[in-house]
């Protein structure tokens, strides 16, 4: 029972990054009517959200402290990043502790703006175009995108720890009455999957209770009727857009802790999140959250040592291994609506 | 010629000067001449023209015809070249049982994953092949290091069995792919001035697999089995209402396509007897798809331009680095030359894939119909002018040229 | 003797009856029209005989076998061709290759792998083609893209596509809709000339100067249900049909 119940613990922060970035794939397919292959380089662009203002807070210049000297007796000179004289050393430590939840605040302009140049400049002459050429156009950008993350902050993981008060594990089997030192789960993942819940629940709430989203969701229904009532649809897919680059954005910086940001952590994700999509079905949003957490628990539980004694390699093939019988058995998906995409 | 229309012969006997000549033509610049470094006619650079152009020649038979999209072709490529090393290592480094096995056990897993993958069409359909290849790339990396050697990658060795040939020469190394005797590392060199022209055995053997694959696909889009693709790609709705069955041609098409990428990954093994795992990787079929599109898909010979501009960038432009540009921008004063370096810089080298990334979105924005397309527009503008000064004098009407 | 026959089909889409115990026979070597007014139930029918839809219960027999269970190629094979409401047509090839293609699946079956010899070399299909288009008028375009067609050009083409295949029983789906007088009538004259070649046909139709013009035996669909059938001079006096059509402005 423990063990199962570490096992989807473990899945959960996985299947949070799967959810918000599929959520976000949704509302641009459903919206917008396009595939959107560059959406794992806004995840992407998102944890570098996270580093720049990581180095941003470190910048720091040289001062000569005339109280310590080096081994041969000058005075040594220290690196004192410019937040410490600006709020004092502690504070200043605090703030750059802190960098990746305050790139929140920082990366959200980012990716609105992103979000919003993308779909002007480009995705906007592609809707009326096949879907093949939607996926080639948006697909060249995802190469430019890493591409550029990669001249700028080249090709290695950049590690970006979380704050402090998150480093380490919590005893979550001892919480809800199991033996000590069971089941432990680390903090910041625990961060991370609460982050997606709010995240998530604030876009369905967005789009259930205010007038914005209730013309957004009926456009996603029936395009049509809603451009006849005189309803200026295309704007509102617009910002969609935008907010859809900016779950992914932040999806993308709260996860900087768990795994060190690369330039191509977006392609990995991405080709996951659309197998994420198929299964949940494409255009429900439902669907996708949860076929994201679905999958990101099926995953831990393959990763299980037992299961792989059993069936070596499964963990490796088992998201893949669903959809592929997902889409065979029930083409539309877990919870897929009818007529989207049939043909 | 051959069964081909005067048209269809011009171009084939076009491809096959192209090909014999390339190491001349590749070669335009002296050895040691500032621009040598633009030469391609060296073997390694030669050979990959053919084996990708194999490639995108077969990708296009299914993209460019029915135009079901796939993004896993790489995954056929990976295991033709799986299946040729093992024929080498069992039983002999002739490259032909090698390149011959590729094809079948390529075309023998294109046929299920096809058969699976084409229940679905459009996205879903894309994202079949995704996994499947996903899947084979997972696999070969982890429980099917037995046969795929794992990270290392499947090579030759000294205790391989060979039964049809020999474990290991006389001097005790592993002996080398040869075709009935012509080792593929064979070259002849012919210096002519200031010239060097290498003349590869393997790229000959290439250059001829691919002239025979290029045929066959000029007589396929030719046939009516070709012309049901495209009707296919079309309206799929009206051919089973006129009474044809979809699924077998696609799958047909899917088979070849498949085929084709075996062949290429056998080629490749034949140069150069080894296969990884990272050959079929989802990028990897994300560059097929690139070649058939930058080339042209759907037409014959944009396929081949298409894998070379793509291979030729991929060499000669991330050699390119600052050293060589601040050759180039000499005569510029020293603080604009810093400049214009500094803004070419994240273009070349190691930036080669941002540019290819670039090119890539323009031809799909601007030219859909690829480079082909482009060539086409400007014989056509070209064509415009030259007839347009020649009638302008008498206002005859333009005629078709 | 009925070449088409329809027994006790019934369809429903969620809890709309769109076809109620329909019945219909339909003989060899004439020309049926059904009529209706909008949402009767006609396309939904014809759908049926094609292997777009399923009926729920009932049985569809051409020429002694059954259609349902079967896909619409195997259908088309049997010798039913359909032209729809809004014209099927391969947009993307020329014309003289839309024509030939229905050829070929009529000579070669539902599969047939011929990779090697080229089209071009098969003379007999393409002047079969070609006549077809002459027929149509269409021929002057020939090599042109069949999705540049007006949308009345692309009806007669589906027409050619049709015929050259030589059907046993040809469906017909609005085949006037929306074209002009001049054209209406050129296609009444082409569909006289089909019928008395002796192919049956189905005609689905709004414009009863059509229908009364080719017409043998006319079926009035109302509400998923058959509530007439009989010849052309007894279906213009019968009270029912007036009333189906509102007060009869139509006839």
């Amino acid at each position: 029972m423990d063990a199962i119940i570490l096992q989807i613990l473990n899945g959960l922060d996985k299947g949070s990054a799967y959810a918000l970035i599929a959520l976000g794939l949704t509302l641009i397919f459903g919206t917008l009517g396009v595939v959107n292959f560059a959406h794992g380089a806004l995840f992407m662009i998102g944890a570098f959200c996270a580093v720049t203002l990581n180095r941003l807070l470190s910048l720091s210049h040289q001062v000569v402290d005339e109280t310590r000297t080096d081994f041969l007796g000058n005075p040594l000179r220290v690196d004192i990043p410019y937040v410490y004289e600006w709020f004092g050393p502690e504070v200043g430590a605090t703030i750059i502790d802190w960098s990746v939840p305050l790139a929140i605040l920082f990366a959200i302009p980012i990716m609105i703006l992103i979000g919003l140049a993308m779909e002007r400049g480009l995705i906007k002459h592609f809707y009326k175009r096949p879907h093949a050429d939607q996926i080639l156009v948006t697909f060249g950008l995802a190469i430019v995108l890493q591409e550029i993350i990669k001249a700028f902050y080249g090709a290695n993981p950049i590690p970006t720890p979380a704050p402090e008060a998150f480093v380490g594990s919590f005893d979550f089997g001892a919480l809800i009455g199991f033996d000590p030192l069971t089941i432990m789960y680390p903090y910041w993942r625990l961060v991370y999957f609460s982050f997606a819940i709010i995240i998530i629940a604030a876009v369905f709430a967005f789009l259930r209770y205010t007038t914005f989203g209730m013309v957004v969701r009926a456009g996603m229904a029936d395009r049509e009727t809603v451009g006849l009532l005189g309803i200026n649809i295309d704007k509102r897919f617009t910002i969609m857009f935008a907010i859809a680059a900016c779950v992914a954005g932040l999806a993308g910086v709260m996860y900087t802790p768990i795994l060190s940001p690369n330039y191509n952590m977006g392609m990995n994700f991405l080709v996951l999140s659309f197998v994420v999509v198929v299964v949940g079905g494409m255009g429900s949003l439902p669907g996708a959250v949860a076929a994201g957490f679905l999958l990101g628990i099926l995953e831990s539980f393959a990763s299980r040592a037992e299961v792989i004694d059993i069936i070596p390699g499964i963990n490796q093939v088992i998201i893949y291994l669903v959809a592929i019988i997902v889409l065979l058995t029930r083409p539309r998906g877990l919870l897929g609506r009818k007529g989207v995409m049939e043909e | 010629m051959l069964g081909l229309n005067r048209k269809d012969s011009g171009l084939f006997l076009l491809v096959i000067c192209l090909t014999a000549l390339a190491p001349f033509l590749l070669n335009p610049f002296p050895e040691g001449s500032e621009l040598a470094q633009f030469n391609a006619g060296y073997p390694d650079l030669m050979q990959r023209f053919m084996i990708f152009g194999i490639f995108a020649i077969g990708f296009n038979i299914l993209f460019g015809l029915t135009g079901y999209l796939s993004f896993g072709h790489a995954a056929f490529l990976g295991v033709g070249s799986y299946a040729g090393v093992w024929m080498m290592k069992l039983l002999t480094v002739n490259v032909v049982p090698a390149i011959i096995m590729s094809v079948i056990v390529a075309g023998l897993f294109s046929l299920i994953v096809g058969f699976i993958s084409l229940r679905r069409s459009g996205i879903y359909f894309s994202i079949l092949t995704l996994a499947f290849a996903q899947m084979s790339f997972a696999l070969a990396y982890s429980v099917l290091t037995p046969i795929t050697n794992g990270e290392t990658g499947l090579q030759l060795s000294l205790n391989d069995p060979r039964i049809l040939g020999i474990s290991q020469t006389v001097d005790g190394s592993i002996p080398a792919a040869n075709f009935f005797g012509i080792e593929m590392r064979d070259s002849l060199e012919l210096a002519m001035g200031g010239w060097l022209f290498t003349f590869n055995a393997g790229y000959y053997l290439a250059a001829i697999v691919m002239l025979i694959s290029f045929y066959i696909a000029i007589r396929i889009f030719r046939s009516p089995f070709g012309m049901m693709l495209r009707a296919v790609k079309s309206n799929q709705q009206r051919m089973s209402y006129t009474g044809l069955n979809t699924r077998p041609y696609a799958l047909t098409a899917f088979v070849i396509s498949g085929m084709y990428a075996g062949l290429a990954g056998g080629l490749m093994v034949a140069m150069d007897p080894l296969a990884g795992a990272e050959r079929m990787y989802w990028t990897a079929s994300g560059e097929v798809v690139l070649m058939t599109i930058l080339g042209g898909a759907g037409t014959l010979l944009g396929p081949i331009i298409g894998a070379s501009a793509i291979k030729y960038f991929e060499n000669i432009f991330s050699k390119i680095n600052d050293t060589v540009l601040h050759g180039w921008f000499s005569f510029m004063p020293d603080g604009l030359q810093d400049f214009v370096v500094a803004i070419i810089h994240p273009f070349i080298g190691k930036g080669w894939h941002l540019t290819l990334g670039l090119m890539f979105m323009l031809v799909v924005i601007f030219l859909p119909g690829g480079l082909m397309e482009g060539i086409n527009r400007l014989r056509i503008w070209f064509g415009k002018r030259i007839n347009g000064r020649q009638q302008t004098p008498d206002h005859a009407p333009a005629t078709s040229s | 003797m009925s070449i088409l026959e329809v027994n006790n089909v019934n369809k429903n889409f969620g809890g709309l009856k769109a076809l109620n115990n329909v019945n219909l026979q339909v003989d060899a070597g004439t020309v049926h029209a059904i009529i209706g007014p909008n949402g009767a139930g006609k396309s939904t029918l014809l759908n049926c005989f094609v292997g777009r839809l399923e009926p729920d219960t009932g049985s569809v027999t051409f020429d002694g076998q059954s259609l349902l269970g079967i896909k619409p190629f195997q259908i088309n094979q049997l010798g039913v061709s359909r032209v729809f409401q809004t014209p099927e047509i391969f947009g993307a090839l020329t014309l003289i290759e839309n024509v030939m293609i229905p050829a070929f699946a009529k000579r070669d079956g539902a599969f047939h792998m011929e990779s090697w010899r080229s089209v071009a070399s098969e003379g007999d299909l393409h002047a079969q083609a070609m006549e077809m288009l002459s027929d149509v008028g269409l021929d002057a375009k020939a090599e042109e893209l069949a999705g540049q067609l007006s949308r009345g050009d692309k009806r007669r083409l589906e027409l050619a596509m049709c015929l050259v295949q030589n059907p046993k029983l040809l469906l017909l789906d609005e085949p006037t809709a929306g074209m002009s007088r001049g054209d209406t009538n050129n296609t009444i004259d082409l569909m006289k000339r089909i019928a008395q070649r002796g192919v049956t046909m189905v005609v689905i139709e709004h414009d009863m100067h059509v229908v009364f013009s080719l017409a043998e035996k006319i079926s009035v669909l109302a509400q998923g249900t058959v509530i007439v059938e009989d010849v052309p001079e007894k279906i213009k006096g019968d009270p029912r049909v007036q009333d189906a059509y509102l007060g009869g402005a139509h006839l």
